[in-house]
This record gives C-alpha cells, structure tokens and sequence, in this order.
C-alpha cells in the first residue's frame, strides 16, 4: 500500500508540473495586448508601452515561467495585471463560494439521488420503478442552466422565499450565505442526483442477484434487510468513487451557474480574466483548479486501494 | 385594561412610530452589466469605472450635468484670458479628501501634471496636452496655461480622466479610490458588488442616498429575474429586448434617454475594395437603417447620418444622404466593376447591439451582392485586431465619447480617413471658443463626412434604465459615462 | 449479437428509433430547410406558430422550424465529432497501457490525468482565446474531455478479457502486444466503447449546449440548440417559446440517447454491467 500511495504522489507531482507547464505555454499563445487592453480605444502608444513595462510583459518566457513555479510554491501566486491587488487573495475570496456550493450540491445530491435509486430497486420492476427512473433520464438531459432559471422564477421571482442571485460573504451574514446557494446548488445537484439515483439502482439491483444475498435470505433475513446490509454496503464502492469525481467536476463546471446567480466564484474569475488578457489571475486560478481536481482524484484512488487490495495495481 | 397590555400597545406604538420613520429608505442597489477592472478614472477607459465613482466618489474642477452642460466643480468660478489660452480657477473652501486630507491647489497641479507625464497611463493623455503648464497662485487659486485655445477644454475639464485626485492616495486608487465626492469608498467585494456611503462631512449639498451598492450582474435575464425580485432597485441600462416586462408593470419606470454612442458600420477606407467611393455609397444604399434600429435596439435606437449625437444642438440631419436603395447599390457596385458583388469579413465585438446588427446587415448585404463573413471576437482580440493592427474590413462599433468627431481628422485611426479638408477644419474647430463658429465648423464636417460614406452611420445608442417606481432623481440621459448618485431619492 | 436480440429489448427500439428520427431532422437540413437561416426578417420577428411557419419565428425573424432542424445537425455533428476524437485518441491509448503496461501504462495515465485535470470548460476558453470562438473549439474541447473517459474504458475492459485463456494462449504463440491488442483485445471490449460512446454523446449534446450558451460554441449566422436557448434567455418573459422549443428538443435528443445507451447494455452483454460499474466508478 506504501508502495502504491508513494508511487501515485509521485505521478500526481508529475502532472502538476506538465500541467503548470501547459497552462503557461498556451497563456503565452493568446493574441491580445493587456495593456492595451486595460487602457482602451483611445490610449496612445506610448501610454501602452509605458503599461507593458510596467506589468513586466517584455521578460523572455522561461525566466518568468521558472519565476511564477517558484513563487507558487512560496504562496506568491502574483499581482493580478487588472485589479492590481495578489492572485492569491482573489482565489482565496472566490473559493469561499465554489468550494461550499460544490460541497452542498454533492450533499443535495447525496441526500436526493440516493433514496430515490434504493427505492427504485427495492421496487424494481413495478410501476414505481419505472417512473422514478424516467424522473432520473429526465433531470440528466435538462441543462442545468436552464433548470436554474426556472428555480429563479418559481422560488425568487414568483414566491420570494430565496434570493435570486448574488453572494453576501460568509462573514458579513452566513445565513444569507447559505441562503444564496441554495438555488444554484439545487440547479447543479439536479443532474447529478440523476446519475447516482440511476448507478445506486443499478449497482442495487446487481448486488441483489448475487450469491451472497442468496445466503443472506437463506439464514432468514427479509429481501430488504438482506439488501440493506450486506447489497448497499457492497453497491456504496461504485457510487462513493463516482461522488469523488463529481466533486472534482463541479468545482470546475459551476461557471455556467455561477453566471445565471451571478454569483462571485472561480468559474466567472477565470472567465472574466480570460477575456480581460490578465495572464497573472488566469494562470494562478487555474492551476488552482487543477491541483484540486487531480488531488481528489488522488484522494479518491487511495481510497478506492485502500478499500480494495484488488486494485492497487492502480485504479483503472 | 391590566398594566401589561397598556405597556405592550405602548411599544408597539413606539415600534410602528419608528419603523414608519425608518420607512422612507435611503439606501439604494443599483445592477450593473459590466464590473469595473480597476476603480481609478483617470488610469483606464472601462465605462465602467466611471459608472460607479464619477461624480460620485470623485469630482474634477467642473462638472457636466444632465443637459451635458458644464457647471462649477470643485472650482466655484473661474476666468478666461481674452485670447483664450490662460484660466484661472477659484476653488472652493473647506473640502476634503475621504481619508481626512485637505484640498487645495497643490492636489490640481498634481493631478495635472500626473495626467500628462511621460509614463502616464489615463486613457485620454491627448485631450489634455494643449496644457503647458499649471500654476499655483494660492491654496485657493490655481491657473492653467494652454499652448492654443481650445474649445472643449472646460468640457474635458469634467470628464472622468481629470478627476482631482490627492498624492497620498493617488498610488492605490485602483483600490480604494479616494476623492473629494459626496461618496465615500467602503469595499469592493470583486466579482460581486461595490458599496460606497455619503461622506458626512461633504462640502457641498449633502445627497440623499446614505448607502449605494453596486450590484455586477452581466446576464440579461438574471438582472430581470434580479429587479423582479426586488434584489435590485435599479439599472441604468437595461437590455432593450426585454424591456417590455417592466414597461406595463406599475412597479417600475423605464426611463428612455440619450447617449453619445454613435453605432457605426466601421470601414477600413485603406482597403481595397472600400477605398472606392462608390463602393462605399453602394454600401450605404444597401443599409436598411430601420430595421436595423428595430432589430438591433428594438426600435430605441435613434437614426443618424452622420457622427453626432442627433441631440446635440450643432447635429445635422443627414439621414437622407443615401437612403435605403439596393437597386442604387447593385448599380453602383457594377460601375465599382463589382457587378457580382464581394466578399467581406465582418468583426464583431461581444456587444449586443453589434451581433445584432451584424447579423442583419449581412442579410441587408447579401441581397446586393455583398458576402460577409461574421467573425465574433472577445474585446482585447477586436482591440488589438481592428484597432492597433488595423487588420479589418468592415466592423461595429459604439463610439461613446462626447463630441468626437475629431476622429475624422486623424488618418492614422482606425478606419484610416485622410482627407487634409477636414483636418484643416477639425483644427480650425478645437481652437475656435465662439459658439456660432463652431457650430458652423461642426456641420462642415458632418456633411463631408456623410457624403463621404467613410463609414455606415447606423443609429445613436439609447439609454433604457429601469428604476423602481419609487425612485426618482436619475439621469434620463447619458451626456458622459457614469451614474450620478446625487439627486436620486426615495418618494413615496 | 443477433438482431433478434436486439429487438427483443423493447428500450432498446425505441431509444435508437427515437435518435435516428432526431438525427434525421438534423440531417435533412443538410438540404433542406423550410427557409435559409440565414435570412433576417425583422419585420416577420417573434411570429406565432402557423401556417406559414410551423414553429413561430424568433427575435430576427427567422423560422424557428429551420432553425431547430439545423441546431439539430449542428449539436449532432459536434457531438459525434467529439466523441470520435475521444475514441481514436483514448482506445488506442487504453488498449497499450493494458497490452504492455508498465511504463506505458504509467504514462497513459498521467497522459488521461492530466486531462481530466484541465477543467472543460476551461480548455474551451482557452482554445476560443487561441483561435476564435466557433463549433471547432466546442469539438475540440469537449473532445479532449472524451478522450480519458475512452482510455479509461478501453483499459479496464482490456484488463479484464487479457487475463483470459485465449490471450495467453496467444502470447504462447508468439503474438506480439500490439497485435494481441489489435486481434483479441479490441473487439472484445467494442461492445463497452459503443455504450459508452452513446453516453458521451448525449453528454457531448449538453455540453454543446453549455458552451454556446456562454458564447463560445457555435456561432450566428450558423445555429445550435444551446445557442438558440442563449438568444432567447432574456426573452423568457415575454416569449417563453423561443426558449421551450431548443430546450425540449435537447431534452428529447438525450433522453433518447440515454435510453439507446441503456438498451445497448442490456441488450450487447448483461456482464457489461457489472464491468461498466467498475469503470463508471473509476
């Protein structure tokens, strides 16, 4: 098992560094001047000029790539070229809302997905099963975009019981926090609740015709009892490593959301750096993101090995 | 009735009184599509720095109003030498600056000279350089010396990019913008909102807003969803496409106004084929300006024939110059020696109104003959593409300063426009003070311009705010980027 | 695999029938549409469902009927594209790290971490930035997002079939890796790599639809379903049809396609399940 976690933190240390790699080279390719950018149509060149040294543009690449991972790893993460204020500071206020609201819509997910696929196995086969079911192929194809408008206009706009967007941070009133991500984590948990409502019913339904159930029910058990103690246990292995991946997904993916509640987070961050050509914020928020994707995923293979000796030859 | 009951309707009582007197609300959450980069004025272009601190947190020695008239700023008076060339400004008493430093002529000269350095970085450096020198007579005067008259410098003077603002904080006014307004900066939550707070001890008319937040909202239907729900109080420029939700509704006002954006079909007059005249005729034949105005601003868009704002006392009715012809268009284009027409790249940058118009323009083209291939592009590639390496053909745009046409006589600007006739004009024009002159020279040059065709004059943006009912004291029109907080109050 | 087993698995009917119908529609834009896309009429906009247009007109004045059969075509196309570029990037990439392991192995892996790592939406900003926003970036971005999804199928499919007999029995023979790869080991795990296929396809779907509703996937005068709905977000209120017709049809598409890839499972090999679980899972 050393072997194997020593082995895995190696690979993760070799990712980051290819990744952080990649990041600077293809921020390196994008056309647009930001200091063009930052004093617009009508600014003359010599004001341009006079940015761009200013922001440090000029210095060749492998300097400030080598300048930039040192940094990193002293927690400089930079001065954004825009807001002028440390990278590091901006990701640190935006985390404080991706990171909770990813949190809660795997938590709704949990809490909504799982029921609905042991009730649908329990069940299988009848009328209950079925529906259940079509709700789940439903709530995966509605884009969680358009899901989140219609939450909007039911629950703010038309019965005024949340707020419909915007963020009070979490130290001025953690209530209203709470409040605001809700509504976008609901939108977020939809299709996500959908799959593990379908992978908990089918991982179920598997468990349930195989031998060891066969047992349980032999020694006197009922179906039901049988299936919750030894067929959930057995089904949670899939659905807790499929929980680790949409964990690592939604931190990434909340920008379209983030977008409709307009909400604070690091998706609209490197959205709105990206197109305003700042190369500092868009490199730091996005090794960010990577680091912690491929840490989860880290997180969720040693689980997995831990779990299952069976695997260590590397989680496929 | 026991002790106890009296003693309860007696604070209820007191509870009702206070509350209805806490009732009339001072506080106000306006959205607003763009968030700021930065919030200092005078060292970046964004509109929408200005929309949150000009004239709110910061002020400049004049100020321009509603009517896009100038009016004492921080300057109480001021008088101009006979030959046009030396001010003299008054300035007011006892104002101080929003962490407790005060005022005087020596921030002026700084704020002057901080604009025109060598390594300055406000936007507009150009409009200021006819400045040679600023003198500080006392703590209370101050005189500006000009290398030539200039018409528009007292203008200029109130514009957002010659705010005054004070050597302790200049640095970190990006930040934390400190200025002489009757705003105080409280925090800038990013990606989020911005709140500023009346500065108690202001030296002029205290407002009557105590609290203005600055809500970011980009997306059309999350600011509707937004002002529905009452988030928001207001904005000052909403979508067109959906302002018919609030145009019924007796709980909003839509105010409908002005601004100094003129849309144009930009031309690159440099390039083959547009630097034929008759090609560029042939092209505004071919522009349906009413449906593009329908189209694109859902009719609150005002047509123009040329670069000026159709409000403005000196504008020319042009419109009729080359009106709606395809068959005018296709003749033209064959005696261009286009009798199978042309194709064409279209950019656009990622504004409504322009991929709008786009759309229909290259459906208005087609029929003529004309191919255009829509190309849409982030802003710092448009920037860098179309207006630093001038590598376009044809592109839309807004132009929002206030009395630009100056752009004309500028043949290395973007669309490349050389016609020493109207730089002769323009020249004449910046340095002429006289009114009647002017506007004489003004109108020279709008009807060159439009005979010309040098580029398609579409419509003048429109301002379409929606405010609650309640509110009033907004600023209808938009004589200059930003939203004034000054006058706006609650009413019930 | 017999046909008539295949049609013994009534979801299974009826979850392809319904994406062929919905692929048809798309198609036959190709070579016809009730009227160009193209062609702006302001004066016709926002008109209501009729005879002269089945579906009503949007904000431009352009048939929606049209412009649904294109947007069809359009998600279709990019979809199917991606999903392409994952499976003949990630299979082979699969398959090697299983046939030869070790090194290989390793590498393949890093190779689909790093991948993964790189959130989709984030690649897709990024390629837009580089090259202009557009249908090509929404396939590559979300075809790179495919590509570890395959490799990761394609491995452990392999994984499990090449401790078989038959394998072993081949290597005794004296095939090389590549070949036990390409004669035993990939048509053995085809039938894992079409049902993923079909699932990556409806998520392709969807995800088109995302990116274009931020600006990046397709653009105007081309159309897309997701663009479609971002044209008509902030009409909502007032003409709620320009954004129902997009939506539901995007809802259909995936469902279809959901019940196809569901159908498939059950119908191709009941093990796949099981073994689908495990990759699901990982």
């Amino acid at each position: 098992m050393i072997g194997f976690a020593l082995r895995r933190l190696v690979g993760f240390a070799a990712t980051l560094l290819v990744a952080a790699a990649v990041i600077f080279l293809l921020l390196d390719l994008l056309p647009g001047d930001p200091a063009r950018f930052v004093l617009g149509i009508n600014a003359s060149e010599a004001s341009v000029a006079a940015l761009r040294a200013q922001m440090g543009l000029d210095a060749p690449a492998p300097e400030r790539f080598i300048r930039w991972v040192i940094g990193m790893a002293q927690g400089d993460f930079g001065l954004s070229s825009t807001q002028k204020v440390p990278v590091a500071g901006l990701i640190a206020e935006r985390m404080s809302v991706t990171f909770p609201l990813s949190m809660l819509a795997m938590v709704l997910s949990v809490v909504v997905g799982l029921p609905i696929g042991l009730l649908a196995a329990r069940r299988r086969g009848k009328a209950v099963d079925t529906a259940l079911m079509a709700l789940a192929q439903t709530g995966i194809a509605i884009p969680n975009f358009w899901f989140g408008m219609l939450l909007t206009l039911v629950f703010a706009v038309g019965l005024r019981w949340l707020p419909p967007g915007g963020f009070t941070p979490w130290g001025e009133n953690p209530g209203a926090a709470l409040r605001a991500l809700i509504l976008p984590g609901l939108a977020l948990a939809l299709p996500q609740a959908s799959i593990l409502a379908r992978v908990m019913r089918t991982a179920l339904v598997d468990v349930a015709e195989q031998d060891f159930i066969r047992t349980a029910r032999a020694k006197g058990m009922t179906r039901d009892e049988a299936l919750w103690r030894h067929g959930v246990r057995n089904a949670l292995l899939p659905v807790l490593t499929i929980l680790g991946l949409q964990f690592a997904y939604l931190i990434a993916g909340t920008i379209i959301v983030e977008n409709v509640f307009y909400l604070p987070g690091l998706g609209r961050l490197i959205f709105t750096a990206i197109s305003e050509r700042d190369l500092v914020l868009v490199r730091g928020a996005t090794i960010v993101l990577v680091v912690v994707v491929t840490a989860t995923m880290l997180l969720v293979d040693l689980t997995y090995a831990l779990v299952d000796p069976r695997l260590r030859r590397e989680a496929p | 009735m026991s002790l106890a009951r009296s003693l309860a309707l007696a604070m209820a009582g007191l509870v009702l009184a206070t509350g209805a007197a806490l009732a009339q609300p001072t506080e106000i959450r306006i959205g607003v599509a763009l968030e700021p980069p930065a919030l200092d004025p005078t060292a970046g272009a964004a509109e929408a720095i200005d929309v949150v601190v000009y004239q709110n947190v910061f002020e400049g020695l004049t100020r321009i109003d509603e009517t896009g008239a100038v009016q004492p700023g921080l300057a109480e008076s001021w008088t101009v030498s006979a030959d046009g060339l030396t001010y003299r400004f008054k300035l007011h008493d006892g104002v101080r600056f929003h962490d407790g430093t005060g005022f005087d002529a020596e921030d002026v000269k700084f704020s002057f000279e901080r604009i025109l350095a060598e390594d300055s970085v406000n936007a507009q450096k150009a409009l200021y350089a006819p400045i040679e020198a600023v003198e500080v007579i006392d703590p209370l005067t101050v005189e500006i010396k000009l290398s030539r008259p200039d018409g528009l410098f007292l203008f200029n003077l109130g514009r957002g990019d010659a705010v005054i603002v004070a050597p302790e904080s200049a640095d970190n006014n990006a930040n934390e913008p400190i200025g002489t307004g009757p705003f105080a900066f409280v925090q800038w939550d990013r990606g989020s909102r911005v709140i500023l707070e009346r500065y108690e001890p202001y030296w002029g008319d205290k407002p009557a807003l105590t609290k203005a937040t600055y809500v970011f909202i980009s997306d059309t239907a999350t600011m509707t969803n937004a002002l529905l729900a009452g988030d928001i109080d207001g904005t000052n420029n909403f979508a067109p496409e959906a302002l018919a939700v609030f145009e019924g509704n007796p709980q909003f006002k839509v105010l409908v106004g002005s601004t100094e954006g003129e849309t144009i079909l930009a031309t690159n007059n440099r390039k083959a084929p547009f630097d034929q005249l008759k090609v560029r005729q042939a092209m505004a034949h071919a522009l349906n300006r009413s449906e593009i105005i329908e189209g694109a601003t859902y009719g609150y868009g005002v047509p123009i024939g040329t670069h000026f704002a159709p409000h403005h006392p000196y504008y020319l009715d042009l419109t009729d110059t080359y009106p709606f012809d395809p068959d005018a268009a296709r003749a033209l284009l064959a005696e261009a020696g286009f009798p199978n027409g042309f194709s064409a790249t279209l950019k656009l940058p990622p504004v409504a109104y322009a991929r709008l118009s786009g759309q229909i323009i290259a459906s208005e083209f087609a029929t003529v003959g004309i191919k255009l291939e829509l190309i849409n592009m982030e802003w710092a590639q448009w920037l860098e593409d179309v207006l630093t390496n001038k590598d376009f053909d044809l592109t839309i745009v807004s132009h929002v300063e206030p009395f630009d046409i100056g752009i004309y006589a500028d043949p290395n600007y973007y669309f490349g426009y050389d016609n020493p006739e109207v730089q002769a004009l323009n020249e004449q024009l910046n340095a002429s003070i006289d009114d009647g002159e002017r506007k004489t020279l003004a109108q020279e040059i709008e009807t060159i311009i439009a005979k010309d065709a040098v580029n398609g004059y579409l419509f003048e943006l429109a301002q379409t705010g929606v405010w609650n009912a309640r509110l009033t004291g907004m600023w209808q029109n938009a004589p200059i980027e930003g939203v004034v907080l000054r006058d706006i109050h609650w009413v019930d | 695999m017999n046909a008539r087993r295949l049609l013994a698995h009534p979801s299974l009917t009826i979850g392809i029938a319904a994406s062929l119908l919905l692929a048809l529609l798309g198609l036959i834009s190709l070579v016809w549409t009730p009227y160009p896309i193209e062609q702006v009429q302001i004066a016709r906009r926002f008109a209501d469902p009729g005879l002269a247009h089945w579906l009503g007109t949007d904000h431009l004045g352009r048939d929606m009927l049209s412009l649904i059969m294109s947007g069809t075509l359009t998600s279709f196309t990019v979809a199917l594209l991606a999903v392409l570029i994952g499976i003949g990037i990630g299979v082979p990439m699969g398959l090697a790290a299983a046939a030869w392991g070790g090194a290989v192995e390793w590498l393949v892996l890093r190779i689909s971490d790093l991948t993964f790592a790189f959130p989709a939406v984030i690649v897709a900003i990024l390629v837009t930035t580089l090259i202009g926003p557009g249908e090509a970036n929404a396939v590559l971005a979300i075809g790179i997002f495919n590509i570890p999804v395959f490799a990761r199928v394609a491995r452990g499919g392999a994984l499990s079939i090449a401790t078989q007999d038959y394998v072993a029995a081949a290597r005794l023979a004296g095939l090389g890796n590549a070949a036990i790869a390409w004669r035993h080991l990939l048509p053995n795990i085809m039938s894992l790599i079409i049902v993923q296929g079909t699932i990556q396809l409806s998520l392709g779907i969807l995800a088109e639809a995302g990116l274009s509703y931020i600006g990046l996937g397709t653009q105007p005068p081309a159309t897309s379903l997701g663009l479609m709905l971002r044209d008509a977000q902030s009409l909502f209120l007032i003409h709620p049809w320009l954004s129902i017709a997009p939506g539901v049809t995007i809802v259909l598409i995936v469902i279809a396609l959901n019940i196809a890839g569901d159908g498939l499972r059950d119908a191709l090999d009941p093990r796949l399940r099981r073994q689908e679980l495990g990759h699901a899972a990982g």
